[in-house]
């Protein structure tokens, strides 16, 4: 009897080890009025099995965005692998406007040539695919409906990401932004049984695949932030059962303690030219907002304040801080200019707010609103304060807003389970990325990496 | 024989009792209560205890293990203002510090897990630091204090329900 439940914990941690990715979404809601694509299963050339799917990851992707709507592959009116193959009468009555063919051919041993092809439906079913221009001086067939198209040689494992790759080509012709499917995020996983190490940093993809885990501890890691070229994150630990900030090189392993005062080494975030650090230190009373140089460690104090002044948060041209303050009673969101020093507050609406950032090119920020005692995520437009709620789900903290602006990851709450949650900037889309072992918290979104 | 083996009990459980006192109340009557109630016994014969003078270390020893069961100030909602419902228990670990200069002790301040995990780092640091003040207002030197502030990191009771919350808002006295 003694032995059984020794076995159980043997079998769980064999069943832990074999699960794979710790992130697996689940839409928890979808969007009504985004805009209809087809990602048309690619065609298999080959003989043997087909290699892995990489429609669904762009078709995710896609999805995630909140502004598209990928069409599911049973309602599709055909199933194309070229531009040529497509029949544009049968696909008018879908409302679907633009589809993704493609080809995946064997190449050498392990490697793959993979082609696509991005079709303006509306344009093609305009010009019937006919569309004629002048080049040097004779008319000829112009293709216009077709926004892009390309063939590279991938490796099996480059599958998922350059299905990333291909949804940010659809992304960036189909919208004008820039796509961030190719980006990662870094967050903490915490597992409360393991005996020795509690707490993990670690990076995966945005969706969640291929995590990997760059620094285990015994005490508790909070707040990373990546550096702007994507290389390094800035944390804090409590290795030595006090709060310090130290920065890591993800590839090299090398780290380094940079901050390490009396008091609280708090909430770390990169400037945008990668060479300070905002942080909140509580030397001097309590908790301030300052500015460390990294490479000259020279610290300069930013807020003066009885109040706690925490959560710093860096504008895109670095000439602003977005900060946390309780100075008018209630913890609100605060900005500073930090040439003149002049602080201005920013929210007015609920009980609180905190944890602000700015969202990449927009004038508008996003923070976590308390009313009527819940936390939410929600954005608020910097100049004329109207706030809209973005989230429904329980005690949510931490925002982190991908680097084209177009979906927050946040940290939430589950069925008593620490989880991240993901929404569109819009509001509209939302999932969920459970985990099978532990707690996951601090999400922060890599800038830009390729 | 029944009697005697409650008057036995009573003569292990009184020094017992007599020894958890000694760190904050005179022993003398429990002295005499043990003398009289060996006097009844019917026996022919009855070995009486003496209670062993304990060292200065071991007295220090046993007051902390005392003072260890009791070392957690919890507070309300995002406030740091000890209610006095802990003031015998801060009583308690000053006059400990006051009488044992060499001690330390390490306070903790923690937060329950709404809000940012930053901001409750601050708030778990503003209970640590009202402790610390505490203790300094009953006499205690200020460098025999450290304080740290885990915020939300460390949670008592991980269930997310109001019970749970306020067990999670709290400072802990750790020697």
């Amino acid at each position: 009897m003694k032995f059984i439940p020794k076995l159980l914990c043997i079998c769980g941690a064999l069943f832990s080890l074999s699960s794979h990715a710790a992130l697996d979404i689940v839409i928890t809601e979808g969007v009504d009025s985004a805009r209809k694509v087809a990602v048309v299963p690619f065609k298999w050339l080959g003989t043997g099995p087909r290699p892995e799917s990489i429609t669904n990851v762009i078709a995710s992707d896609l999805r995630f965005s909140g502004r598209f709507s990928p069409t599911a592959v049973f309602s599709m009116p055909q199933s194309p692998s070229t531009a040529q193959e497509i029949d544009y009468s049968a696909w008018l009555p879908t409302q679907i406007e633009a589809i993704v063919v493609g080809t995946i051919k064997p190449y050498t041993q392990g490697r793959y040539i993979v082609g696509f092809e991005l079709i303006d439906v509306l344009r093609a079913q305009m010009t019937g695919g006919q569309a004629q221009m002048l080049n040097g001086g004779q008319l000829v067939v112009s293709n216009d409906h077709i926004l892009d198209s390309r063939e590279t040689v991938i490796t099996a494992q480059e599958f998922r990401q350059y299905g990333h790759r291909i949804s940010d080509i659809v992304y960036e012709k189909l919208t004008g932004d820039r796509g961030a499917f190719r980006t990662k995020i870094a967050y903490v996983l915490v597992d409360r049984s393991n005996p020795k190490y509690k707490y993990r940093l670690m990076i995966a993809d945005f969706d969640g695949h291929n995590e990997t885990e760059i620094l285990r501890s015994k005490e508790p890691l909070m707040s990373p932030s990546w550096s702007p070229d994507g290389t390094k994150l800035a944390y804090a630990s409590f290795e030595n059962k006090r709060q310090q900030i130290f920065v890591q090189d993800i590839y090299t392993q090398r780290r380094e303690k940079v901050s390490s005062y009396k008091g609280i080494n708090s909430a770390p975030k990169w400037s945008p030219d990668g060479q300070s650090l905002a942080l909140v230190l509580s030397k001097d009373g309590n908790p301030d907002v300052y500015t460390l140089h990294l490479a000259t460690k020279r610290l300069v104090r930013i807020t003066k304040n009885r109040a706690i002044d925490t959560e710093p948060s860096w504008s895109a041209d670095g000439k602003y801080l977005l900060f946390t303050s309780e100075r008018g009673g209630k913890p609100q969101i605060y900005q500073v200019n930090l040439q003149s020093r002049r602080i201005t507050r920013v929210t007015f609406e609920g009980e609180m707010n905190l944890g602000g950032s700015y969202i990449p090119k927009n004038d508008q920020i996003v923070v976590v609103n308390r009313t009527r005692g819940k936390y939410h995520i929600a954005k608020q437009a910097l100049k004329s304060g109207s706030m809209q709620v973005l989230t429904k789900t329980r005690l949510d903290e931490s925002p982190s807003v991908a680097p084209n602006g177009s979906m927050v990851i946040y940290g939430t709450t589950h069925r008593g389970k620490q989880v991240l949650g993901l929404v569109s900037i819009d509001g509209r889309f939302k999932a969920r990325l459970p985990v099978s072992e532990g707690e996951v918290k601090a999400p922060a979104w890599s800038p830009f990496i390729f | 024989m029944r009697l005697n083996k409650v008057a036995k009990s009573l003569v292990v459980a009184i020094p017992m009792f007599a020894l958890a006192a000694c760190g904050s109340t005179s022993t003398a009557d429990a002295d005499s209560q043990q003398t009289n109630q060996v006097a009844d016994n019917n026996d022919t014969v009855v070995t009486a205890p003496v209670v062993k003078e304990l060292t200065p270390a071991e007295k220090q020893r046993l007051v902390l293990q005392e003072l260890r069961k009791e070392h957690i100030i919890y507070f309300d909602f995002d406030t740091a203002n000890v209610s006095s419902t802990f003031a015998s228990l801060l009583d308690s670990h000053a006059e400990y510090l006051r009488n044992n200069a060499g001690a330390n002790v390490l306070v903790e301040g923690h937060a329950d897990e709404r809000g940012t995990p930053e901001y409750n780092i601050a708030l778990g640091e503003r209970r640590a630091k009202a402790v610390e003040r505490y203790l300094e207002g009953l006499g205690v030197n200020a460098s025999q204090i450290e304080t740290v502030s885990y915020g939300e990191e460390k949670p008592l009771d991980n269930s997310g329900t109001e019970s749970g919350f306020s067990q999670n808002r709290r400072a802990v006295l750790v020697y």
